[in-house]
C-alpha cells in the first residue's frame, strides 16, 4: 500500500473535508469572518489566522486560572511558552489550585498531552519535514494547528496553515497569558469576576467537538470518566481521580470499531472518521 | 522550587509526547486497538475535569456553587449556539460574577 493512500492523512478524505465545509462549521473557527487582513487570500493562511487569534486570545483565561492558582506570572507564561498545550496546561494549574499531589497533575497533564503524538502521527507524512525543522514542529504540534492543517488539499498549503496557524496562536496565547496573569494580580476576590467558573468553561469548549459528533458511546465514555472522578474526589488526593477516569476509554475496546469511540480526535475531522476507515 | 521543577519536567514531557508522533513510524495508528483508546482518553479526561472544577469544594468534599453551576450551564447554552472559544469563556464568567454580584450561591 503506497503510503498516501493510508486511511489517516488520504488526500481524498482531506479534500472531502474542505468542500463539505466541515472544518468551517466548527465554532471555533467561525471567528474566521474577521479576516484581519483583507490582503490574506490563501484560504492556509486564513483558516491559521482566524483559529489562531480566536483560540490564542485564551491565553487570557489560561493567565487568569495559572495565578489564580498560586502560580507567578513567569511560571504561567512559561508553561505557555514551553509546554504549549492548552488543556495540559489548565489541568495541571488545576491540581495546583486544588493543593493536590504535583506527581498527580504532571501525569494528567501528560496523559491529555498524548493526544498529541496522535496528532503528530497524523501530520508526519504531511508536512514532511525532517531534522531541525521537524523538531522544531514537534513543539507546534496541537488541537488547533491539527485541525487547520488536516483541513489543507494539499502539502504546501498544509504547511502554510500549519506555520500560520503556530505562530499566530502562540504569539497571541504567550502574550495573552501574560496579560491575564498580571491582571489576575490585581484582582483582590477571583470569584466576584466568576474566575472560577472559567476553568470548566474551558474543558467544555475543548470537549464539544467531540461530544457533537460523536455517539452514544462517545458520549457514554464522558459520563464514565466523570462519574468516576466525582465518585473518588472525596477520598483520594487532587488530580488523582482525574487519572482514574481515563480508564472510562476501555469503553472504546468493546464493540466492533463504528468509529464512536474513534470520532473525530480533532474538530476538523467531523463525524466521517469511520466512514474513512471502512 | 519543586513547582518550577514539574513545571519543567511537565513541559519536557509534553514535548516529547509531541515529538514522538512526527518521528515515530505511521505503522502505530494501524493498530486500531491502539488508536481506539487513544482516541478516547482525552474524552475521560476532559470530562472528568470539567466534573471535578465544577464541583471543587474547599476541602476534599464536593461542594454545590449555584452561581458556578450557572456559569456552566451558560457556558453548554453557548456552545450550543456554536459560540466562538473565548465568547464562551466569557459567557460563563459574567454569568458567574453577575449572579454573585446578586447575591445568589
Amino acid at each position: 500500500m503506497p503510503r498516501r493512500r493510508s486511511p489517516s492523512v488520504d488526500p481524498c478524505e482531506l479534500r472531502r473535508h474542505t468542500t463539505e465545509g466541515r472544518f468551517r462549521t466548527d465554532g471555533l473557527h467561525r471567528l474566521e469572518h474577521v479576516k484581519p487582513f483583507s490582503a490574506l487570500r490563501s484560504p492556509a493562511v486564513r483558516d491559521g489566522m482566524g483559529i489562531g487569534v480566536a483560540v490564542g486570545v485564551a491565553g487570557l483565561a489560561f493567565g487568569t486560572a495559572a495565578v489564580a492558582a498560586g502560580l507567578s506570572p513567569a511560571q504561567s507564561v512559561f508553561l505557555s511558552m514551553f509546554m504549549f498545550t492548552g488543556a495540559s496546561q489548565f489541568a495541571l494549574v488545576g491540581v495546583v489550585a486544588g493543593g493536590g499531589n504535583l506527581v498527580a497533575g504532571a501525569m494528567g497533564a501528560l496523559l491529555l498531552g498524548a493526544r498529541n503524538t496522535l496528532y503528530g502521527l497524523r501530520l508526519a507524512d504531511l508536512l514532511g519535514w525532517r531534522g531541525a525543522r521537524r523538531a522544531l514542529a514537534a513543539h507546534g504540534v496541537i488541537d488547533e494547528t491539527t485541525a487547520a492543517t488536516l483541513a489543507q488539499p494539499d502539502r504546501e498549503s498544509a504547511r502554510t496553515a500549519f506555520v500560520t496557524t503556530y505562530v499566530v496562536l502562540g504569539g497571541f496565547w504567550v502574550t495573552t497569558t501574560l496579560v491575564g496573569a498580571l491582571a489576575t494580580e490585581r484582582v483582590s476576590d477571583i470569584d466576584a469576576f466568576g474566575l472560577d467558573a472559567v476553568g470548566p468553561a474551558i474543558f467544555l469548549g475543548l470537549l464539544w467537538p467531540r461530544l457533537r459528533s460523536g455517539g452514544l458511546r462517545t458520549w457514554s465514555i464522558a459520563l464514565l470518566g466523570a462519574g468516576l472522578a466525582l465518585a473518588t474526589t472525596p477520598i483520594l488526593p487532587p488530580g488523582v481521580p482525574v487519572l482514574l477516569a481515563a480508564s472510562a476509554a476501555l469503553i472504546a475496546l468493546i464493540g466492533p470499531d463504528d468509529g464512536a469511540g474513534a470520532t473525530s480526535p480533532e474538530p476538523a475531522r467531523g463525524t466521517s472518521r469511520g466512514e474513512a476507515d471502512s | 522550587m519543586t513547582l518550577w521543577i514539574a513545571l519543567i519536567a511537565t513541559s519536557v514531557g509534553c514535548y516529547l509526547l509531541k515529538y514522538a508522533g512526527l518521528a515515530a513510524p505511521r505503522r502505530l495508528l494501524d493498530n486500531p486497538w491502539l488508536r481506539r483508546f487513544a482516541v478516547a482518553v482525552p474524552i475521560a479526561l476532559l470530562a472528568a475535569l470539567i466534573a471535578v472544577e465544577a464541583l471543587r469544594g474547599d476541602g476534599p468534599a464536593l461542594a454545590w456553587d449555584t452561581a458556578r453551576m450557572a456559569g456552566v450551564g451558560a457556558a453548554v447554552l453557548a456552545l450550543i449556539l456554536r459560540a466562538p472559544f473565548l465568547v464562551v469563556i466569557i459567557v460563563a464568567a459574567a454569568t458567574t460574577a453577575a449572579l454573585r454580584a446578586l447575591g445568589v450561591g
